[in-house]
Order: structure tokens, then sequence, then C-alpha cells
């Protein structure tokens, strides 16, 4: 078997990306909307590593910072779900339609 | 020392997350939704080992898992599942949507292809022993912390998260 390089992590990493936007555009459930969302973050932190391993740490510490940010948008998205499921006792995504008209 | 970063355990762990992955997004029950993704998380962490990165590969599980361990239990809360098997799983504009990640594949994919040309050929030896203190380094030393003021910024980010996070929960302002 040949040897393993730098892009194979990347397309990995591009798989990963392309299946959390699948998952964004076509479910309904805003549950899952987040999950894929979370995989998305942390394909994008894949790739920073693999750049890691030829440019040198720098990546890893910008990784760092995205699973950083990816905390923060996880507490804010499910305090955006909560106040959503109190006004609308529901967790479909194209049921958000208040800004609609 | 003997590479650990061999073709099979990359193949396997690259398997485990993509089909783990693809298992997420198919499943109609959250809660499956939700286990699938911490093995794929857990498999990306272990992709993090073979690329000497064993920092994140300790917060990918510690942070992502927990953090997802969490969002677990809000789907336990607020999701009726005996719905869920009743409604609809897909939105409407999902072929649309298929159409348009489709088309990103072709550009994502295809630029890799085309440009692993142009990507370094050396491979630097990232020291695997002192990996954490390399990049405590980073972020706090004297004359090699370069991220020390985008650390502080995260930290007052997750401040406002935490704030804006509580405030939207709150029942009446």
């Amino acid at each position: 078997m040949f040897e393993i390089g730098t892009l194979h992590y990347l397309v990995v990493g591009g798989v990963l990306f392309l299946i959390g936007m699948v998952g964004v555009i076509t479910r309904r459930n805003v549950v899952i909307i987040f999950m894929s969302i979370e995989l998305m973050l942390s394909s994008v932190n894949l790739n920073l590593v693999a750049f890691s391993r030829l440019y040198g740490l720098h990546g890893q510490v910008f990784a760092l910072f995205i699973a950083a940010d990816a905390a923060a948008e996880a507490a804010v998205g499910l305090g955006i779900l909560i106040a959503f499921f109190r006004n609308r006792a529901t967790v479909n995504m194209d049921e958000v339609d208040l800004l609609k008209w | 020392m003997t590479a650990v970063a061999t073709p099979f355990f990359f193949y396997f762990l690259s398997a485990i997350a993509v089909i783990s992955a693809l298992v997420m997004i198919t499943k109609v029950n959250p809660v499956h939704s939700a286990l699938a993704l911490i093995v794929s998380l857990l498999a990306c962490a272990g992709l993090y080992l073979m690329l000497y990165a064993p920092f994140m590969a300790a917060v990918q599980i510690v942070l992502y898992a927990g953090g997802i361990l969490v969002m677990f239990l809000f789907v336990m809360m607020l999701v009726n599942i005996d719905d869920l098997y009743v409604e609809k799983m897909l939105n409407k504009q999902w072929i649309v949507g298929l159409v348009a990640t489709a088309m990103l594949a072709v550009l994502i994919l295809g630029g890799l292809f085309r440009g692993a040309k142009t990507l370094p050929q050396h491979i630097v030896n990232l020291p695997e022993q002192n990996n954490v203190q390399q990049i405590g380094l980073l972020l706090y030393g004297r004359d090699t912390g370069y991220y020390m003021f985008p650390f502080e910024i995260a930290s007052i980010l997750l401040l406002v998260a935490v704030v804006g996070a509580v405030v939207m929960a709150k029942r009446r302002v």
C-alpha cells in the first residue's frame, strides 16, 4: 500500500464537511442540524491539523481556537433552540418562518 | 522509532468517521444521531493522534464529546421521539440542496486533486514528546507567544456566548 500523505487527510476532511453540509441543508430537525454543524467544524479542524504537519505547530493552535468557537456556538445555538421551542413548541426547521411574509 | 501511522489505521479510522457521519445524517431518532456523531468525533481524534497532535486529540475527546453529551440531554428533554417517526424527515428543498452539495463536492475535491502537486513534499518533524509544551509556548510564551492576544479575545468570546445563552434561555428578560 502506498504512503499516506497530506492529501489523504484533506480528502477525508472535505468528505466529512460535505456530509455535514448535506445534513444541514436537507434535515428538518434542528438538533440534527446542530450536530451537522459540529461535524463541519470538526472537519475543518482535521484540515488544520493536517496542514500543521507541513507548516509547523501553528495549525494546531488555530484548531484549538476553532474548538473554543464550536463550544461558544453550541451554547448560543442551544439557547436559541430553547427560546424557539418555548414559543412554537416544535423543533422543525421549516416552521421557523416568523421573518417570512 | 517505528512508524505508528500505517495506512491500515488511516483507512480504518477514516472509514469509521465517514460511515458514522453518514449514519448520523440518515437516522430519524436524534439520540441515535448523537451516538453516531460521538463515534465520528472519536475517529477524528484517532486521526489527530496519527498526525502527531496528541493535545488536539485530547481536546477533541474532552470538549467535543462533552459538548455532544450535553446536546444529547437536550435531545431527550425537547424532542418527542414518537412524532418523529410519523412526520417527514427531509424538508421541501432537499433535492436542490443535494445538487448544490454535489457541485460543491466537485469544486472541493477537484481543487484538492488538482492542487496536490503544489503541497510541500517534505514533512516537518513535529516534536512528539513535548507537544503540549510547544503549544503552551505559542500561546503564553514571553518571546514566542504569538497567540496571546487571540487567546484573550477567545476568552471574551466564550464569556459573551455564555451570557447570551443564559439571556436567551431565561423565561423573562
